[in-house]
């Protein structure tokens, strides 16, 4: 047998993506929403979540899978609200994969949850690259980590569907220009919604609500 | 720890188009990469060794074809390479950019026996 040259052309990532088209069919036949949440590490995302699933616990039931590179901090707070809450532990993994949430998502209830917001692991470079299964992808940018932070890790403002501009309790103290990003976003992604919020004081988070409950009607 | 599971991805991959077209070594792997994926050849080498072993892939070449960033002006049309992390179009100055190219991330083909 000689050396010969065999065409491939395939994706590296098709596997991954094959099993959140999987995970999302499997949420649709729940009639569940899942929203993947991403951002740096110490944006704000479980703070988002908590006061999210304080305003809409009434109206929704909600779930949270939590992916971090250890700890159950995150998931142990959740629990705490008496939401069920799954702790994935990357074991050093920098993102989550569509695998991963296909086991956590076995050991919900699937029957007794409308919403799930999936805690991607606290990084902007690789986790938009994973298709996870989420129906839509929301974006987490706080005011310290400064506005260019879309020309520097583009990718994950591309696939946001929401954009959460988050501690604007803060931003006097810093020189994000607020009146300005929703321009720089507007022409990278003309699709997708940006909120101003404060998740500590609430401000501005209605407009998230809404955002959510319009998807789920 | 990106490339890790990439590597992972990438040996599955290999491995299981290899097993179709019925050959028993991978010489070398042809990747195509765009920069926006961020993936570093370095990193891709080490661990493509080390998960590799004992398999028809151990010892296997991976070529490299980068793709840049590419990028369309929405008011203009012009596509232009991206350059320095910077969104506007040199002709226009339209900030309003799509990027069209460079997140690549396929085995363009393999040599095998």
């Amino acid at each position: 047998m000689s050396a010969r040259t065999i065409t491939i052309k395939e994706n590296i990532l098709g596997a991954n993506t094959e099993k959140a088209g999987i995970n999302r069919k499997l949420l649709d036949r729940h009639h569940i929403l899942m929203v993947n949440i991403m951002s740096s590490p110490g944006s704000g995302k479980t703070s988002v979540i908590l006061r999210t699933i304080d305003r809409l616990r009434d109206s929704y039931r909600i779930a949270v899978i939590e992916g971090d590179v250890a700890s159950s901090i995150d998931a142990d707070k959740i629990a705490q609200q008496n939401i069920p809450a799954i702790q994935i532990n990357t074991a050093g993994g920098c993102h989550l994969d569509a695998q991963m949430i296909s086991k956590a998502l076995d050991t919900l209830d699937l029957d007794r949850i409308d919403l799930i917001f999936l805690e991607n692991v606290g990084n902007l470079v690789c986790t938009a690259d994973f298709d996870l299964g989420a129906h839509k992808n929301a974006v987490i940018l706080s005011i310290p980590e400064g506005d260019d932070k879309p020309r520097k890790y583009p990718v994950a403002f591309v696939e946001a569907d929401v954009i959460l501009v988050n501690k604007i309790d803060v931003l006097p103290y810093f020189d994000f220009k607020l009146d300005t990003f929703p321009g720089i976003i507007n022409g990278l992604n003309p699709s997708a919604r940006v909120f101003p919020v404060s998740a500590k004081t609430g401000e501005g988070m209605d407009g998230w609500f809404s955002w959510i409950e319009e998807i789920l009607v | 720890m990106h490339e890790q599971s990439i590597v992972a991805s990438l040996l599955n991959l290999a491995l299981k188009n290899a097993e179709k077209a019925n050959a028993r070594r991978i010489f070398s792997i042809s990747l195509v990469v765009g920069d926006y994926t961020g993936v570093v050849e370095d990193a891709v080498n080490f661990y493509f060794g080390f998960l590799s072993k004992n398999t028809i892939a151990a010892g296997a070449k991976i070529n490299y074809t980068h793709v840049p960033g590419q990028l369309r002006c929405r008011d203009c049309d012009l596509l232009f390479p991206l350059e320095k992390n910077e969104y506007h179009c040199p002709k226009c100055a339209g900030k309003r950019v799509e990027i069209v190219g460079g997140r690549e991330l396929y085995i363009e083909n393999m040599e095998v026996e």
